[in-house]
Order: C-alpha cells, then sequence, then structure tokens
C-alpha cells in the first residue's frame, strides 16, 4: 500500500451534497413555478410566470444532471444499486420534465395546441416532482440487495411513505416556485402567490411533522441517532431552527416582505436535508453501504476533484451573472411573447 | 411471450440516443454558425448578419431545447437500464461524463439565456460573447462525450479487477486511439450537416423570390464552407476507417463484408451477407480495391470475419448497408460542392433552378448520414460495450424484468413521437416565416415599448407583423 492515501469521501460528499442542494433549490423553485402555473386564471399572468423562469431554467435542470453523475463518479456503487431500484419513478420523472421542458418554446410557437402544452407544463412540472419525491421516500427506506445489485423488484417503490413524500416534495416546491413569484412579480400575480403560497406552507408543515415522527418509528437505528443521549442535546436545534423557520414563513407570507418568503422557503428545505443527512449519514446505499464502501478509486476521485474545485466556482460565477442580468420584477417583453 | 430486458434495453438505448443525436448534430454547428454571425455583425455593422442571425437563434432555440430535455434522459440511461456497466465502468469513465456536464452544459445553459433574451439587456459585446460561449459550450460537450464514446471503442490506460476497469493513466484514456478521428469525423459531420440545412433553406428562399438577399449570403457562406468540409470528411473518414482497421478489426470486416481473411481483397460494393451461411450473397464486387482502400496497397492483407468465433463478430448486414448508406451521401454532398464550383465560377450560382432544388432536397441527408454512421460504428462493436473486455449481454441491470423495459421504452416512444415531430413543425414554421418576422417581432416591441423606437422604417414591420397576428 501507497504511504499516504489521501480521503476524499468527505470532500466529495460535502460536493454531492452542496450540488444535489443547488439542484433542489433551483429546480425546486422553477418546478414549483411549474405548478402554481396551473393555478393562474388568465394567459397573461401565465405568460408572466413563465418568463419569470425562462431564461435560468436550463441552467437550473442542469444541476440534476450534474447530481447524477456526481453520483456516478463518485459513488458509482450507489448509482449502480439505487437508480434502477427507482426505476419507474425516474422513467416518470424523465417523461414529465420532456415535456415540461419542451412546453417553454412550444406553447409560444404552437398556438394551436397552447392549452396542451400549458397541461404539459403545469402536469409535468408536478408529476416529476411528486416522483421525485417518491426517489427521496424510498431512498430514505433503503432498497433490497445482493452483492453489488439491487435485487427487488422495479415495482418496490411504491409505498405508502414514499407516495408521502411525493406529496410532500410537491407542496414543498410549490412553496419555493410561490416564493420566487413573490420576488419576481407585483400586484395581483403575487397577492395570488402569497395566498397559494400559504396553501403550500400548510402542506409542507404537516409534512415535515408526519415524515419527523414516521421515519424513526419506521427505523431502529434512525430513532437511535436522535433519540439517545447526548445525541439529543446536539440535534435539539435542528427541530426548533426547523420551528422558527416555520414560523418566520408563514408571517413573511402574510406580511409585505418581499424576499423572506423566498428565504424562509430555503431554509426550510436546507433544515430538512440536513435531518436527512443526520438520519442516514455515514449510509448512500441506506441500510446497506457506507460512503466508504461505494465509493469509486481513489485516482478517480482525485482526478474529477482537480477540476471541479477549479469548474464549480467558475459555473457559480457565470450562473449569477446570468441571474444578475434578468433581476428584478419581471417584465411582459423580455422572454418570450 | 418471453419479453427479454437485454434487448428491449437496447432497442431503449437506440430509441432515446438515435432522436437525441440529430439534435446535437444540428445544434453544434447552428451554435458555431450564430457565433460567426454574431461576429460578423458585431465587427461589421451589417444589418443583413443581424437579421441572418436572429433568425437561425430562433430556431436553434427550440433544437436546443429538444437537446437538452432528451439529452437528460441519457445520463440516467447508464443507471437505470446499464446498472453493471456503470459499475464496471465508472472508475474511467464517469469524470468524462461529469467533465461533460461541468465544462459544456453550464455553459451553454447561463449563456444561452443571455443569448435568447439578454439581447437588450447586455452590451453587445456581451451578447457576442454569449454566442461565443454557448458554441464553445457545444463544441466541450462534443469532446467529451466523444471521448467516453471512444473510450469504449478503443479501451485504453486502464486496469481491469475483478471485472471492474481502474484508471492507470488519465490521458492515455481520453486520448484513446479511436478519439482523435472519431472527434474530428463527428464534428465536422455536424458541421456539414448544420450547413446542408442552411444551404437548403436559403435555396428555398431564393427560389421561392423572398427574403432573396439573405438567402443568397447564406447560399454562399455555407457553400464556401462546404467547399472546405466535405472534401475534408471524406479524409477524415478515410482516416477513421484506417483506424478502424488497427483496432477494431471484426467491426471493419462487418463493414466490408469481408469472410475470409487474405490478401487482393476485392471492394464489396453490394451484397446481402447471410450470417448464417458466413457468405455473401448477389455480391458486385470489384478486385482487390478492397485491399487498396483499406491498407493503401493493392497486396495488403485483411482479416475476415472467420478469424473470430462466432460469438465475437457483429452483425454484419446493418454496418454493412449503414456504412454505404453514409459513404453514398458522402458522395452526393461532394457532388452539389461540385457542381457549386462550376456554378459560382459561371455566375450562376443563384439562378439555377435545378440547383437551387437539390440543395433543397440535400438539407435532411446530412442528418441521415449522422445516424448510418453512428449505427455502424455502434452496432459494428457489438456484442459489446467495452471492445473486447465487456459483453453488451453482461452490462444490462440485473433486476429488471421484460415487462418493465416494455414499460419505459413505451413511455419513450410516445413521449419522442409527441415532441419531435411537434418540434420539427414549429422549426418549419420559422422557416416559412422567414428572417425579417423572426428579428422583427422581438427587437421591435422592445424598442418601442422601452420608449426608444428604432426609427420609424425599423419600427414599422414590426408593428404591422403585430396586427397581422
Amino acid at each position: 500500500m501507497e504511504p499516504l492515501v489521501l480521503d476524499f469521501v468527505p470532500l466529495w460528499t460535502l460536493i454531492l451534497g452542496i450540488g444535489v442542494c443547488f439542484y433542489v433549490i433551483l429546480d425546486g423553485f422553477d418546478l414549483g413555478v411549474g405548478i402554481l402555473f396551473g393555478f393562474q386564471p388568465d394567459t397573461d399572468s401565465r405568460n408572466m410566470v413563465m418568463n419569470s423562469i425562462a431564461p435560468i431554467w436550463d441552467g437550473n435542470e442542469t444541476w440534476l444532471v450534474l447530481g447524477g453523475l456526481a453520483l456516478l463518479a463518485a459513488f458509482p456503487l450507489a448509482f449502480a444499486i439505487i437508480v434502477p431500484a427507482v426505476y419507474f419513478p425516474i422513467l416518470v420523472m424523465l417523461l414529465a420534465l420532456i415535456f415540461r421542458g419542451v412546453a417553454f418554446e412550444f406553447r409560444y410557437r404552437d398556438a394551436e395546441h397552447k392549452t396542451f402544452w400549458d397541461h404539459g407544463f403545469s402536469w409535468g412540472s408536478t408529476i416529476a416532482t411528486f416522483a421525485q419525491g417518491m426517489v427521496l421516500g424510498a431512498f430514505i427506506q433503503g432498497f433490497q440487495v445482493e452483492g453489488r445489485h439491487f435485487a427487488g423488484s422495479s415495482w418496490d417503490f411504491i409505498t405508502p411513505f414514499s407516495i408521502l413524500t411525493g406529496i410532500a416534495l410537491v407542496f414543498g416546491y410549490g412553496l419555493l416556485g410561490a416564493g420566487w413569484l413573490i420576488l419576481k412579480t407585483e400586484g395581483e400575480l403575487q397577492e395570488r402567490a402569497r395566498r397559494l403560497g400559504r396553501w403550500c406552507f400548510l402542506g409542507v408543515f404537516a409534512a415535515i411533522c408526519i415524515v419527523s415522527i414516521w421515519t424513526p418509528l419506521m427505523n431502529a437505528d434512525i430513532a437511535a441517532r436522535w433519540f439517545t443521549w447526548p445525541n439529543m442535546a446536539f440535534l435539539a436545534p435542528v427541530p426548533v431552527v426547523t420551528a422558527l423557520l416555520g414560523w418566520l414563513e408563514w408571517r413573511s407570507l402574510n406580511n409585505r416582505s418581499e424576499a423572506l418568503p423566498f428565504i424562509a422557503a430555503i431554509g426550510l428545505f436546507l433544515v430538512s436535508y440536513l435531518g436527512i443527512g443526520i438520519s442516514l449519514w455515514p449510509l448512500i446505499v441506506p441500510h446497506t453501504y457506507t460512503l466508504w464502501d461505494a465509493a469509486s478509486a481513489q485516482s478517480t476521485q482525485a482526478f474529477l476533484m482537480v477540476g471541479t474545485l477549479f469548474l464549480l466556482p467558475v459555473i457559480l460565477m457565470y450562473t449569477g451573472w446570468s441571474y444578475w442580468v434578468f433581476r428584478g420584477k419581471v417584465r411582459a417583453d423580455i422572454g418570450y411573447h | 411471450m418471453d419479453l427479454d430486458p437485454l434487448l428491449l434495453s437496447r432497442l431503449q438505448f437506440v430509441w432515446v440516443v438515435g432522436w437525441h443525436i440529430l439534435l446535437p448534430a444540428f445544434t453544434v454547428g447552428l451554435a458555431s454558425y450564430i457565433a460567426l454571425l454574431e461576429g460578423i455583425h458585431f465587427f461589421t455593422g451589417r444589418e443583413i448578419y443581424f437579421r441572418i442571425s436572429g433568425f437561425w437563434i430562433k430556431i436553434f432555440s427550440v433544437a436546443f431545447g429538444m437537446g437538452v430535455v432528451s439529452g437528460i434522459v441519457m445520463p440516467f440511461q447508464f443507471g437505470t437500464n446499464w446498472s453493471r456497466y456503470s459499475d464496471a465502468t465508472a472508475n474511467v469513465l464517469s469524470p468524462l461524463f461529469a467533465y461533460e456536464g461541468l465544462t459544456a452544459f453550464f455553459l451553454e445553459a447561463a449563456f444561452l439565456g443571455v443569448l435568447l433574451f439578454g439581447r437588450s439587456l447586455v452590451p453587445r459585446w456581451a451578447h457576442f460573447v454569449a454566442a461565443l460561449m454557448v458554441a464553445f459550450g457545444t463544441l466541450l460537450s462534443s469532446f467529451w462525450i466523444l471521448s467516453a464514446n471512444s473510450w469504449m471503442q478503443t479501451p485504453a490506460g486502464y486496469e481491469l479487477v475483478d471485472g471492474r476497469f481502474y484508471p492507470k493513466d488519465w490521458f492515455a484514456i481520453i486520448f484513446n486511439p479511436s478519439f482523435p478521428y472519431r472527434l474530428c469525423h463527428t464534428v465536422v459531420g455536424f458541421y456539414v450537416t448544420t450547413a446542408f440545412v442552411v444551404a437548403g433553406v436559403a435555396a428555398w428562399f431564393i427560389r421561392r423570390g423572398r427574403f432573396v438577399a439573405e438567402g443568397t449570403r447564406m447560399l454562399s457562406m455555407t457553400l464556401w464552407l462546404l467547399t472546405v468540409l466535405v472534401p475534408l470528411q471524406i479524409l477524415l473518414g478515410d482516416e477513421h476507417g484506417l483506424n478502424t482497421l488497427e483496432h477494431q478489426p471484426a467491426k471493419l470486416a462487418a463493414i466490408e463484408a469481408h469472410w475470409e481473411t487474405g490478401r487482393r481483397v476485392p471492394l464489396v460494393l453490394f451484397a446481402v451477407p447471410d450470417e448464417q451461411n458466413e457468405a455473401n450473397r448477389y455480391a458486385i464486387e470489384a478486385p482487390a480495391l478492397g485491399s487498396l482502400i483499406l491498407t493503401h496497397d493493392l497486396n495488403g492483407e485483411v482479416r475476415g470475419l472467420k478469424d473470430w468465433p462466432r460469438d465475437q463478430r457483429p452483425p454484419v448486414a446493418i454496418p454493412f448497408f449503414a456504412f454505404r448508406i453514409m459513404v453514398g451521401i458522402g458522395l452526393l454532398m461532394l457532388a452539389v460542392v461540385v457542381a457549386s464550383w462550376w456554378l459560382r465560377w459561371k455566375g450562376r450560382l443563384y439562378d439555377s433552378t435545378w440547383f437551387l432544388r437539390a440543395c433543397e432536397w440535400m438539407a435532411p441527408l446530412g442528418f441521415v448520414a449522422v445516424l448510418a454512421g453512428w449505427t455502424t460504428t455502434e452496432v459494428g462493436r457489438q456484442p459489446w460495450t467495452v471492445y473486447g473486455l465487456l459483453r453488451t449481454a453482461d452490462s444490462v441491470s440485473p433486476s429488471l424484468s421484460g415487462s418493465d423495459v416494455l414499460i419505459s421504452l413505451l413511455g419513450y416512444m410516445v413521449a419522442y413521437l409527441v415532441i419531435f415531430p411537434a418540434g420539427l413543425l414549429i422549426m418549419a414554421r420559422f422557416v416559412r416565416n422567414g428572417p425579417q418576422e423572426a428579428e422583427g417581432e422581438q427587437e421591435e416591441l422592445e424598442e418601442i415599448e422601452s420608449g426608444r423606437p428604432g426609427g420609424p422604417v425599423r419600427a414599422l414591420p414590426g408593428s404591422v407583423q403585430g396586427k397581422a397576428d
């Protein structure tokens, strides 16, 4: 063996975690905008809602590709077990994302079928979100594994728990989308976003409570992680911060603040995400393989790390610039007509 | 009926890649063309390039959007249907895929928004830079994905331990033996494909007497480009073929339908390869020409398929015919280019109806050639996913049942049969409306609404158009 072996696993875990985080927040809000699109009563509102994300949705969705590829690159065993195990939710998500993605171009260019593409956009966004939520639920529950393969059936993913997490994520992305619309629109449109945001928040709040009770009941290890001493003391801030953020979200949806609903919604996602991380650490194929078991070769992790550490900040810079170009309230004259 | 998850997974992969590859075949070339037009407009300020660019940007945005959504499907295929392939090759291939995402996808996505919607929001130079970055992104994407594909054809720089590949030399992995040839041949193929689309649209404009100024400029530009690229492509194809002969002789034997090893082998112009009896039927052959083309020597030795056991041979008929379709189209393209030289010299490039019609008919053929070339190289690689090392049959996800894959394949078929015709119709509509409308609508409206109309002459077509809609 080499005398010094650098362990890249913690850093890759961090990068993958940040990548998934970016995906969930960025595509989360624009999928959420798609979910709320279906509740807009007239064409003008729908145009504004869509144009609020038209220049940036493509970049947001790119984080999904990056997340998938980073999992493959850093933890290939996890990729090879998890992805086939959620065969159908992934299929449904991809098909829904196809219809949703082309709707941006098609609904303006194909006027005869505008209603069809409008439905494609709102249902595509909703179904893709629901499918992602089911993937999350199936992931938390764990998979039947033999050796290096998923050994269950392609239908194992359907459980009451995964259906709950599917619904939860629809409310969650809806809340992020409402936050974005409050930030980017004015007047009646903004009022509607606040109203829809309040409904979404109630759904999110209920889901967080149910999942927080259900998960430890489902798995003794997770229960032990949270409810044994001294973990309990260390982890107590997580539920406390969650409650505070929930209060802040509700308050800001009800007063005049324009940025806070979006920020607090992101905060709620981050703490929920942290909660799942705490429950499962250090497993990447829940209940079977740890991050270290599933890691790719040392040389692979090193080779990709070099470029990633250089490229990620550059990506964030020019992505930030493209957001800056389209800053401020969405205008009727920029985007598709 | 017994459904085979392996066969269905392969069909699904063919279906999703086959449709997807049509889009990069168009957008890689078009992104560079748009960057060129934006550049000429930026440096010379000539209006016509602005109009042509605006026209193609709209078409590009539809094609690119479809490329994105059909492209997101691809990395997930490796996991859903080819998990054992992923597990075996990830150490070597995954960084190449990941670098494609990191260097290309984000670059394209971020600057595409500015290219499509930002013309009035950023300085002119920044808009030009955005066009350049999108074009650069498409080329980077081609670089990485073709490197990964080439490694599967001609693996190098690896170590095989317990059925899994480990990297030994990253330079050898990325620049594996077939990569430089495949990269050049594919990217030039994409450029040629796009150029024939542009030429076809231009010819149609000219023949119909609409947008003639734009049409002649586009036709002239692309025919100069094709003058260089089509002969270059034929040369590159030959080099790529020699590389295949060296590294994947079984694939080459299938392409040429050579069963017996020998010297002075004939060139099989046409035949119906019979895999059962290991022979060709109805063969039309040119003596010794096979050796000459493949080895550049009349007495050169060429290996035949019988050198390999049956279970290590690729299918013969598919690469054989696909290759001939590709080469046939290449020769047709060369004929068009040669005709264009003569017509240009005679000064009749823009008023020979037969030539304009020929350009229109050629417009879709580049795509056929791309698909045929892709079929040749991928079917020729069989029965392996990693040539000679990992079998396709050992790559598929073990948990899938035949009915699982049938459902997903049907899902992809329905979705793509809705999306692709719809996208094609929308692009055709842009072509019918022509450059002025495409450029007019958005630009004029913005200028008027922000209180600074660009002058009555330029403002007028936009407002008239607005009422007509």
